[in-house]
């Protein structure tokens, strides 16, 4: 029960990059991935920057493997999933009972917005193929079936936190011996819905967002998929590489106050973060870097931040979200986080909150706003909050 | 101001899915929010949303929100105002 | 390590008829699929404007919550941290999506679209009693008994909650059911073993 969970591989595509060395150079040289929209159709065209992975469809679907008619949220999901299997040494994923858990918020909604136009304007129109991936389980089961995985295969959807808890049901699973190897992760594509919907909730940024900012306008929404491959001490042990990094604490939470909002205190943030030092066994003194949720919203900014203030002060770890490079990626910003999370503390190094100008007047503390070379780290967090009061923490560990 | 009100507290209700409540129990300034009818964000929204579709005033700075709808007077005393403005 | 829990509660709402407990409570054969819900909900007197807001979903979830936990649960007896909801449907929160779409022809719904994710029901239950315990929902194609028993002993055994709500909530169109399930340590006498086939067997109470 008590054996440890390694990180043996983890895989990544988003606006920054389109695999994790891409991503790490981004990361290291403060290249943020918004701007204007290339890919996505949407009246918001000129008015909302966003951070789109820079492929088409097409060429998406050639690194992936799969045909392009099928939903964006798929082929990122089977991108990012394969490298994280291809870095992990694990050949041949039938040698181990092995599962893939892959998050997702939005299904194929980028298929399906697009037959409801054709569709609704004459219901002879539209091709039907478009739509029978519509559900968020048959993403997941779309790459499962490429990677060759049948052992166990779930969705889970729980909004902004959705990949961090399939990462932590992954390293359950392993733990009471019902798995080998997890792929564990999330991702979404960006669509009109999303955009138009969070449009609606006044929370989107016309400009580059800025986190913690105390000016801060909202969030940038951003697409892609990341993964990390989870696997027990009897497989680390057969590995080339052994790896050096292990899943030590998790805990989710409801903050009970609101469909969207925070409570301001951030009861549900506090919780899940607490909760997850008690399974790590650590002391909040022990973290050595928090990958933010920091959204650029009003409301989880503040609430996030209180929470920290309330578990960490006055000591405060460095932090920053790096939703400012990526975006808010939704069901994939857990997984895509995990995966710079195990980058931190795999070159020593604490990612930028860009656009940093003023911070906020109501917190103790500011987050990092250059690269940090050099750090020494043993412990990082990883913060993932979602609407429906969803919070969830993770914490990764250096060996 | 008298038919603004009245009308404004019917489509709050209907807007907002306030079954239990009838307009007329809703005061002119009776707070809206929190301790008064104890609308939320989403509310809030939803109000932006009305003041669209009824009066075509399109409130694009959600923080004008608080003060124009603290009551029904505030909200129908901010649609004159526009409509004085539009015409 | 493993010892026994049980269901201590179970209320299933399907074809416009309620069962508490495996005996039906309520019934209207004439509202159409939606109304069904206000009928009932004004049957048992409830008291929670926030129900006339909610998408179908959560109206479903939090209804089917609510008479789950009347008469037996003791909320007293845990911490908040302490209660948990696991729940799980095929459709995730198609219905609400498609009429969140519809609205986007002329102005979105920030009412709408906040519904738009399957988990926001687990959130409205969680508000409405302040549960802030662990919480998670999974899109599967059927009711995967055999894995809810698995995952919310999970929670259990290992004390992470000490009591779990659990089950399946759906709604697409006119069709929808709701079962939930109230997990416990303790054994009262009227508890069940939870297990995968009595869950099943609960599930399709119309058929048994």
């Amino acid at each position: 029960m008590n054996e440890p969970v390694f990180i043996a591989g983890t895989g990544i595509i988003s606006a920054i990059g389109n695999n994790v060395a891409a991503c790490l150079d981004a990361l290291q040289n403060s290249r943020a991935g918004m701007g204007p929209m290339k890919y996505l159709r949407s009246a918001h065209q000129q008015r909302l920057p966003v951070a789109e992975v820079k492929l088409s469809n097409e060429e998406l679907a050639a690194l992936a493997g799969l045909p392009a008619v099928k939903s964006r949220t798929a082929l990122l999901s089977l991108v990012a999933a394969k490298e994280a299997l291809s870095r992990s040494g694990i050949t041949d994923v039938k040698a181990w009972r092995t599962g893939f858990i892959s998050a997702n918020s939005v299904g194929g909604m980028d298929k399906t917005e697009n037959f409801f136009n054709q569709f609704l304007a004459d219901n002879r129109k539209g091709r039907l193929r478009d739509v029978i991936n519509h559900e968020c389980g048959s993403v997941t089961e779309l790459a499962a079936d490429a990677l060759g995985i049948k052992d166990y295969i779930s969705t889970i959807s729980t909004a902004c936190s959705s990949s961090a808890n399939s990462i932590f049901l992954g390293a359950r699973l392993i733990k009471n011996g019902i798995l080998d190897v997890v792929v564990a992760g999330g991702t979404d594509s960006l669509t009109r819905f999303t955009l138009n919907g969070f449009n609606t909730l006044m929370i989107v940024d016309e400009q580059f967002c800025q986190p913690f900012d105390e000016h801060r306008r909202g969030l940038n929404l951003g697409e892609g998929a990341g993964y990390v491959v989870l696997v027990s001490d009897k497989v680390a042990a057969t590995l080339p590489d052994k790896p050096g990094i292990t899943l030590s604490g998790y805990c989710n939470a409801n903050d009970a106050y609101h469909q969207t909002a925070s409570s301001p205190e951030g009861t549900g943030s506090y919780l899940a973060m607490s909760g997850a030092l008690k399974k790590s066994g650590l002391q909040p003194s022990d973290i050595d870097y928090i990958n933010l949720h920091g959204t650029g919203t009003q409301n989880n900014d503040i609430a996030e931040g209180t929470a920290i203030k309330r578990l960490f002060g006055p000591h405060f770890p460095k932090m920053s979200s790096t939703k400012t490079f990526t975006g808010h990626t939704l069901g994939a910003s857990g997984g895509i986080e995990a995966v710079f999370s195990v980058m931190a503390l795999e070159h020593s190094i604490v990612f930028p909150n860009l656009r940093l100008q003023t911070p906020m007047k109501d917190l103790p503390f500011v987050p990092v706003t250059e690269v940090q070379q050099n750090v020494e780290m043993k412990h990082v967090l990883s913060n993932s909050f979602g609407f429906g009061g969803n919070c969830s923490s993770l914490i990764f560990s250096k060996v | 101001m008298d038919k603004l009100i009245s009308d404004l507290k019917s489509q709050i209700v209907t807007q907002l899915n306030l079954q239990d409540i009838k307009p007329e129990d809703i005061g002119d300034d009776q707070p809206l929010f929190v301790e008064g009818l104890g609308l939320d964000s989403i509310d809030a929204l939803e109000l932006i949303v009305l003041l669209q579709q009824q009066y075509k005033i399109k409130l694009s700075n959600a923080d004008e929100g608080p003060k124009v709808f603290r009551t029904v007077r505030t909200m129908a005393e901010y649609i004159t105002a526009h409509q004085a403005q539009n015409s | 390590m493993s010892t026994n829990t049980y269901i201590n509660a179970d209320c299933v709402i399907t074809g416009n008829r309620i069962y508490k407990n495996g005996r039906p409570v309520f019934d209207d054969q004439a509202a159409a699929a939606p109304d069904f819900l206000v009928s009932a909900y004004r049957h048992f007197d409830l008291q929670y404007p926030k129900f006339y807001k909610m998408d179908h979903t959560s109206r479903l979830g939090w209804l089917a919550n609510e008479l789950l936990l009347q008469e037996g649960f003791q909320k007293e007896k845990y911490r908040p941290e302490e209660v948990g909801i696991v729940l799980s449907n095929s459709n995730s929160s198609l219905d609400t999506d498609i009429r969140y779409y519809e609205t986007v022809q002329s102005i979105p719904s920030p009412a709408l679209f906040v519904y738009t994710l399957p988990n926001i029901v687990i959130g409205e239950i969680s508000i409405c009693h302040g549960f802030k315990g662990e919480n998670a929902f999974f899109v599967s194609e059927q009711f995967d008994t055999g894995f809810i028993e698995q995952y919310v002993n999970g929670l259990v055994n290992n004390n992470i909650l000490q009591a779990c709500i659990c089950g399946w909530v759906e709604w697409l169109g006119n069709d929808y059911r709701a079962a939930l399930f109230l997990v416990e340590k303790m054994k009262t006498a009227n508890s069940v073993i939870f297990t995968a086939e009595n869950l099943n067997k609960i599930y399709q109470i119309e058929n048994g």
